[in-house]
């Protein structure tokens, strides 16, 4: 732990996350204003695309470098917990969800939208790591 | 497990942030294992054992936490 209470690992996924945060925002305000408008078509359009994606990816890469990198192994336990409750709380809604989408019971969602429901998720981790091991951890 | 940490600590007028830097973990990681809610790994127990200048056994037991 440093002085002002963030750890090393901490540090470094703020600022990981920070510059995948401006890529996307600025990789999707790019892609919907110049692929909408046809001002980019084929693979260019491809290329501008997939870079929302994988910025996306790029926040996942970074909570999985924080857990490499935090060396407190408690704190460590709790964010393995919590995306744990993350990920089984994002696949049950989508398996519940495709089902119900299948039977043309709900209205179509876009893939995407399930990184939402697993940062959702994510505080569900947060919440059950209070309760049950009486601590937040570092609150990613 | 039960362990004798929060004991120890008392003895030497120690806070749990004064712990944890000598552990080199988080505040949260020391009340954690005092209250029995986290079980260190055993290079952390041996840590712990290092910085009270006791035997695992001394500060660990076999059981549940109080």
């Amino acid at each position: 732990m440093t002085r002002s209470g963030k750890s090393p690992a901490r540090r470094r996924y703020l600022a990981r996350l920070a510059i995948f945060v401006t890529v996307y925002m600025a990789s999707l305000v790019a892609a919907v204003t110049l692929i909408r408008q046809h001002h980019v078509t084929g693979a260019p359009a491809w290329a501008l695309a997939l870079v929302p994606g994988l910025a996306v990816v790029g926040y996942f890469w970074t909570i999985g470098m924080y857990i490499v990198e935090q060396r407190d192994e408690f704190v460590r336990m709790l964010m393995v917990r919590q995306t744990l409750i993350a990920t089984g709380f994002a696949l049950s809604v989508a398996s519940v969800w495709g089902f119900l989408e299948q039977f043309a019971l709900v209205g179509h969602v876009e893939a995407y939208w399930i990184v939402v429901v697993w940062s959702f998720g994510l505080l569900l981790g947060l919440l059950s790591n209070r309760l049950t091991h009486g601590a937040w951890g570092e609150c990613l | 497990m039960n362990n004798r940490l929060r004991v120890l600590r008392a003895e030497r007028g120690w806070s749990q942030q004064d712990l944890a830097a000598r552990l080199e973990v988080s505040r949260q990681s020391v009340n954690a294992i005092e209250t029995g809610k986290y079980d260190p790994s055993l290079p952390l127990a041996f840590r712990i054992a290092r910085v009270f200048g006791q035997p695992i056994e001394a500060i660990f037991a076999e059981g549940e936490a109080d």
